[in-house]
């Protein structure tokens, strides 16, 4: 679904794995090595303050008590440098105030760390429980060789092993003999039960909290190291066109200016590694090197996208989806069912590209070093595909090139490419000095991986007896590939999984189709991705639909969903992703999504009677293995200013590993939704984007965002899925239903203009 | 290049640069304050906010040579020797979700509330509507400063 160059599967925690999965060099999650000194299991226990126990690549307690948990995933905003290491904490009965974590460089050891697709808790919740696990049970195994009694008279409590007598030795103490233990089977551990559980579900603050509100926490611009100088390039509007000249004479008259030279272009598609190229600015400090850039005079060359229009390729793929296009999933006969309809109901939807524009705009620090490794500080998604990068860019060996990564200022998906990164390197190397590249805001939001644009038409049949009988889907938009492979024409069905293919209602004639849309600029994956502009689709036609039944839309939704099944895609179609899991690990089931339609229906009030002016609206939807249910209530006032009072949520993620986070990745996904809703839009003319900082690229502010939004959790014990993403894709239609029943006016077309 | 003679955070210090060096670059560059952070460069983001005499206003935006003798406050001066009020109202509330934007917005909100103890929605509102949060953070920060206001800041 999105481009991973390190190995995504599903590792299980035993020696036996590691020893399968290290023969291969891929991604062992377990060393199996005891790190530290030499240790003798049989040795009088000191309690040695210098004693290191690491079971595991993620855990490592020392002789002074300390526990060190690695974070392998990275910040941005979701709590994930907290709450994976609050798993392993509450497993291994770990003293939180103890524990210190730190994040972990890009290394295949630490298995998958591309933070994307919101999948690290659902990918490392078990594992890392297992590992918590196993480490408790061998400082248990430690004491009980101590004391010399059996284990079964052992437990351990808050960062000690309690004898049944009363006696204990902390985990401290406990390190050395431990760390000379072999490393229990998979057989041999027990996982806790839910209800033992003192962090999982419960309410554990972000781990960065304080250093963040006093300014001390530190993210790529931040970072700090000698003989440091600064970056900054010039692009090409047009992304991947050259450069027929250009005159630094001025800038390099500027004191401080070291060096303005040309970086090669790589021509579209470039892939996500290449750097666009451009004019580089290298100074003494950002102040210096800005001004100097802003003096560089270029004539710039044009590539092949230089007519690209998005307005008119927005007309043209709008023309595309008015005909059949390929089908990619088809049940019954939906053209004859529509011949037999008594109505149909029929709608285009359009979303124009968008920016990610994190509030850190991509930077990065670059020490390319004399013995020829290379050293890296900055704010990736993926290191490990960041260390690829840059080693395939500087003609060296991985193991040469070191990816420490900093706290994200967000990202949403932009810091997934290693783009800026490699640029970085590059100039470092070019240099022959440490480099700390920024990007500017004006760079950022013109020269991004943009959020595909899209047109689509949807066609309901309703018969005479009032019973939906047909459903024609149909897409375009360029696909995410396209940025890599100039073959790519059009949707994959990887992306049409995101809210096409995995249409769930149960009518007999559907068809699923896409059309070809070239991408003629950089396209990349934006938070929830293809789901955006599909939930955005299905979520409002269905609204439409329920009138049409006249219907309430909650009755029409449950009636659209059918029965309660856990539906096999596979079975319908070639090629089904489910996210990247089998679908029998974790079924699209009907059930749980009426289940958290029935649950933001009873908690949002659903159908109270609101004065003129304002309006509810829903919709749910099924994104990256999560099931949410959104209800909106909006306020239009007569100069049709939008006001949102109040956002309902009810989720199923399975068990909800940091509750107050997922609420704040909730709240923050109605706020991030409203600004591709009510304000975003990039428009690109002559292969140049136009808008370029936030003074046109409009994103929501607190007076746009939700003013409450509430989340309410399904309970169960179901394993955890992502929270991350899918908040974006349902409210969305929520809002613009709760603005046609404030107005009577159907958006079809993003950012809602009234 | 130039001398000024700057007063942050209650102390007196000189630095050299250029005249039209942004105070948010002499900050982050020359003294190491890096809690301030760019986000636009234009004034319309709120990242850089830091206070000049008590008013908050964007670093990003206002030259080294504007600044004269009025007193600079950025983050690492509000909280320097024990936590502010308003930092403790935004741990309360656990607001920050990447924390970037955060040093800006706690900047914003002291100002705000030094100059009204019990601002209403509206208030929060207008004087908060310069700073950009992409996590969305907004319903945690009307929380924390309503909270704040509510302790007597």
């Amino acid at each position: 679904m999105k481009p991973n160059p390190s190995n995504n599967k599903l590792f299980k925690v035993s020696r036996r794995d590691f020893v399968k999965i290290g023969a291969l060099g891929s991604t062992g999650l377990f060393l199996g090595v005891p790190l530290g000194c030499k240790q003798d299991k049989n040795a009088f226990l000191t309690g040695r303050e210098d004693a290191v126990f690491a079971p595991n690549v993620y855990i490592t307690i020392l002789g002074t008590g300390e526990v060190q948990l690695i974070a392998h995933r990275s910040e941005m905003g979701t709590g994930i440098r907290t709450s994976l290491p609050l798993v392993m904490a509450d497993e291994m009965e770990a003293d939180w105030t103890k524990v210190k974590i730190i994040q972990a460089v890009g290394d295949v050891k630490y298995g998958d760390q591309n933070t994307d697709g919101s999948y690290s808790v659902r990918m490392f919740y078990q594992p890392l429980r297992v590992a918590g696990a196993t480490v408790k049970l061998m400082l248990m195994q430690a004491a009980a060789q101590e004391w010399q009694v059996d284990i079964s008279e052992c437990s351990a409590v808050n960062h000690e092993i309690v004898h049944s007598s009363g006696k204990s030795l902390g985990y401290g103490y406990l390190a050395e003999k431990a760390g000379a233990l072999p490393i229990p089977e998979e057989n041999e551990i027990t996982l806790k039960d839910s209800k033992d559980f003192k962090f999982i579900s419960k309410e554990t603050v972000i781990y960065d909290l304080e250093d963040i509100v006093t300014g001390k926490a530190v993210y790529g611009l931040d970072v700090q190291i000698p003989d440091l100088k600064v970056a900054v390039i010039k692009r090409n509007p047009e992304a991947g066109a050259g450069i027929k000249s250009f005159n630094s004479d001025m800038a390099t008259a500027i004191e401080g200016v070291s060096k303005v030279y040309k970086m090669e272009s790589t021509a579209f598609p470039m892939g996500y590694n290449a750097p666009l190229g451009g004019i580089v600015v290298v100074a003494n400090n950002t102040w210096t090197a800005l001004k100097a850039l802003d003096t560089v005079e270029v004539v710039w060359d044009k590539g092949i996208n230089a007519s690209y229009d998005s307005n008119a390729f927005m007309q043209q793929m709008q023309r595309s989806v008015q005909k059949e296009g390929q089908v990619k999933r088809q049940q019954g006969s939906a053209t004859k069912a529509l011949k037999e309809a008594t109505k149909v109901i029929e709608s285009d939807f359009l979303v124009p590209h968008l920016a990610h524009s994190p509030m850190e705009t991509p930077c990065a620090v670059a020490r390319c070093n004399a013995d020829g490794t290379c050293e890296i500080w900055a704010p990736v998604q993926s290191p490990q595909w960041v260390r690829q990068a840059i080693a395939e860019a500087l003609g060296i060996e991985e193991s040469e090139v070191t990816i420490n990564v900093t706290l994200l200022g967000s990202a949403f998906g932009r810091k997934s490419k290693p783009d800026f990164v490699v640029e970085a390197a590059l100039i470092s190397k070019e240099m022959n000095t440490p480099i700390k590249l920024l990007w500017t805001r004006e760079d950022d939001i013109q020269h991004d991986f943009y959020h595909s644009n899209c047109a689509q038409h949807i066609k309901v049949g309703i018969d005479k007896n009032n019973k939906v009988t047909s459903w024609v889907h149909r897409t375009a938009f360029p696909s995410i590939s396209g940025t890599a492979n100039a073959d790519a024409k059009g949707p994959s069905s990887d992306e049409l999984c995101m809210g096409v293919l995995d249409m769930p209602f149960e009518i007999d004639n559907i068809s699923c189709e896409s059309l070809d849309a070239k991408a003629q600029i950089r396209i990349g994956w934006l938070r929830s991705v293809h789901n955006i502009n599909h939930a955005f689709a299905i979520g409002s036609i269905v609204d439409q639909v329920a009138q049409a039944r006249e219907m309430d839309p909650i009755d029409n939704m449950m009636d659209l969903l059918g029965s309660d099944r856990k539906i096999d895609f596979t079975a319908l179609m070639e090629g089904f992703n489910n996210y990247n899991v089998k679908l029998e690990d974790y079924p699209y089931d009907t059930h749980r999504l009426k289940q958290v339609i029935q649950l933001v229906k009873e908690k949002s009030g659903w159908g109270k009677s609101l004065p003129e002016g304002k309006g509810m609206g829903f919709a749910a939807h099924r994104s990256f293995l999560t099931y949410v249910a959104c209800v909106v209530e909006v306020e239009v006032d007569d100069n049709n200013n939008i006001k949102i009072p109040m956002v309902h949520f009810a989720i199923d993620c399975g068990v909800p590993v940091n509750p107050d986070r997922i609420r704040a990745q909730f709240e923050g996904g109605a706020a991030f939704g409203a600004s591709l809703a009510l304000k975003s839009e990039i428009n690109v003319k002559n292969g140049a984007v136009i808008e370029d900082n936030f003074n046109n690229y409009l994103v929501a502010r607190i007076t746009d965002a939700p003013i409450n939004t509430a989340v309410h959790f399904v309970e169960n014990e179901e394993k955890p899925t992502g929270v991350g993403e899918p908040p974006v894709p349902p409210f969305i239609p929520a809002l613009c239903n709760a603005i046609f029943m404030a107005t009577g006016k159907r958006i079809t077309r993003l950012p809602i203009k009234l | 290049m130039e001398k000024f003679t700057l007063n942050i955070n209650d102390q007196k210090i000189t630095i050299e640069c250029a005249p039209d060096t942004p105070l948010l670059w002499a900050l982050r560059d020359q003294l190491r304050l890096t809690g301030t952070k760019y986000g636009c460069g234009i004034a319309v983001c709120g990242s850089c906010t830091v206070h000049l005499d008590g008013t908050a206003i964007r670093s990003c935006s206002i030259p080294i040579s504007a600044i004269n003798d009025k007193a600079i406050t950025t983050i690492e001066g509000v909280g320097k020797d024990r936590l502010h009020p308003v930092q403790k109202a935004w741990i309360a509330e656990n607001v920050p979700q990447c924390g970037f934007c955060q040093s800006g917005q706690i900047m914003s909100a002291i100002a705000l509330l030094e100059q009204n103890g019990n601002p209403s929605d509206a208030d929060i509102e207008q004087a908060m509507s310069g700073n950009i949060c992409r996590c969305g953070t907004y319903i945690r920060i009307r929380s924390a400063i309503k909270n704040a206001a509510k302790n007597n800041v």
